[in-house]
């Protein structure tokens, strides 16, 4: 198990402004009570998410294009655009990377 | 030393299995169907296990299909907020089965692979029809959808398949493949002659999977169980003993790992009798090897004892004859050479004949010893 494991950090793939992404079958955000944390749970790992990472995966919804989830994490926490939308990539690429995040266009 | 809840349960339903690999992980001792646990019990043992913080629950054996009750099991498990993952050979698994099984929400199938072809993968599972069985369900899985790993456990005999695996994972659709090289532990070690990979296979099988996992990035994940006796540094056994995981054996008896009952001198709680959490943060098992406390000389003053924590207890048991040893798969322990000879001596066995595991209530084979 990698529990809190790190997400990779070597090549991310990009994803674009209307890309949607979606969490696939077998993968689902949790929250656990023992360890007061949410976690996401994937075939055979268990990945704790931090503050940012949970906000970003509760506007995962299957229906909001990358460009939405963005633009509602920068109103919400009143950051530059830019910088939320590349945190947003990375974490979301990083996933992608492991399966645990599919994108339809 | 705090103990920290465990992620993750490994549910041995049954020791009874249609296939005898050689390799089998059970131990030699196989729990009779009368000694396994029953429904309720295990229902009990899942609730138990979520209160713990537990959140991946493996549904193993033996085969699990071979439990009569597995729809019902995986319906406590879902109930009990487990994320479920059944681990199988597919025989066993009907198409009705295994619609049943996902209308009772079962997470995720881990299946096995003996060989890419019928004739290597029926020989090593000791099981005629087995390979096509699996294929017709691997069909279905990827018809209902179930997200799927591939589980090739990989050896001398079967080595020059790994890039055929990795394909057949594609084929099926699979979103992550295990290259697990067979561990020397249960029945594997009485075959260590059969089985032992040579070091130029271990290497390859190195450079293969480093390869795949750069061209298959973002398509198939690759897990690597590399050649254990051909490396230089031990694994961290179970991420750390007690520390991350407990297995559940078929008749409630609860491990540190699968192959826990090789050490003599522990003894075992039993669901039967505790609730898991008393044996997790309690049981003398779990707690005999946690921290480093335990560690002799060369892992007591060694910079990697928080990272490995001298490796496999079990391995230690079986090669030096000392479960507080270090692994011997290290370059740091005294019997690393020996063991590296002795890999060696075995991977150039060819006269050597598989031994297939039995089924339980049978005699066992002579032992060959370490």
């Amino acid at each position: 198990m990698a529990a809190g494991r790190g997400l990779g950090t070597g090549r991310r793939i990009v994803i674009e402004n209307a890309d949607i992404p979606f969490l696939p079958r077998g993968v689902r955000v949790h929250f656990d009570k023992v360890r007061d944390s949410w976690v996401l749970l994937a075939p055979e790992r268990a990945i704790t998410l931090d503050g940012i990472g949970h906000a970003i995966l509760s506007e995962v919804d299957g229906a909001r294009s990358f460009a939405e989830i963005t633009r509602i994490l920068a109103d919400r926490y009143n950051a530059p655009a830019e910088d939320i939308a590349k945190d947003t990539a990375g974490f979301l690429g990083a996933l992608r990377n492991r399966r645990f995040l599919e994108i339809r266009p | 030393m705090t103990v920290k809840p465990p992620i993750a349960m490994l549910a041995e339903l049954t020791h009874r299995c249609p296939l005898s690999c050689p390799y089998c992980s059970n131990p030699l001792e196989l729990a009779r169907q009368e000694r396994e646990l029953d429904t309720e019990t295990w229902a009990r043992v899942f609730r138990e296990a979520a209160e713990i913080g537990v959140l991946q629950l493996h549904l193993s054996g033996g085969e699990p299909a071979s439990r009569r009750d597995l729809v019902d099991l995986v319906t406590a498990a879902r109930g009990a907020g487990l994320y479920t993952n059944l681990i199988t050979s597919g025989i066993g698994l009907t198409e009705k089965r295994l619609r049943a099984l996902d209308d009772c929400g079962l997470d995720h199938i881990q299946l096995s692979l003996q060989g890419t072809d019928a004739e290597m993968a029926d020989h090593i599972g000791g099981y005629r029809g087995g390979f096509a069985r699996k294929m017709q369900v691997a069909a279905w899985i990827a018809d209902i959808g179930f997200p799927l790993t591939l589980n090739a456990v990989l050896h001398r005999r079967n080595l020059h398949q790994l890039p055929r695996a990795l394909e057949m994972a594609l084929e099926m659709g699979a979103r992550r493949i295990e290259v697990a090289t067979v561990q020397f532990h249960g029945w594997a070690m009485q075959n260590r002659d059969s089985l032992m990979p040579t070091h130029e296979q271990a290497r390859e099988a190195d450079r293969i999977v480093k390869q795949a996992r750069a061209e298959l990035r973002g398509q198939l994940v690759i897990d690597y169980v590399p050649a254990d006796y051909h490396s230089d540094f031990p694994k961290r056994c179970m991420g750390g003993w007690g520390t991350t995981g407990l297995n559940v054996a078929p008749d409630g008896e609860v491990l540190p790992c699968h192959a826990a009952q090789t050490i003599p001198h522990l003894q075992f709680d039993n669901v039967r009798d505790r609730h898991l959490r008393d044996i997790w943060y309690d049981g003398t098992a779990f707690n005999a090897y946690r921290g480093t406390d335990w560690m002799q000389e060369p892992c007591q003053s060694c910079d990697n004892k928080l990272r490995d924590f001298g490796g496999c207890r079990c391995q230690a048991m079986a090669v030096v004859g000392d479960a507080g040893a270090a692994d011997p798969v290290c370059v740091r322990s005294p019997h690393h050479g020996t063991l590296q000879a002795k890999a060696d001596a075995f991977a150039h066995n060819d006269a050597a004949e598989l031994i297939y595991r039995t089924a339980p209530g049978k005699a066992l084979p002579e032992t060959t010893g370490s």
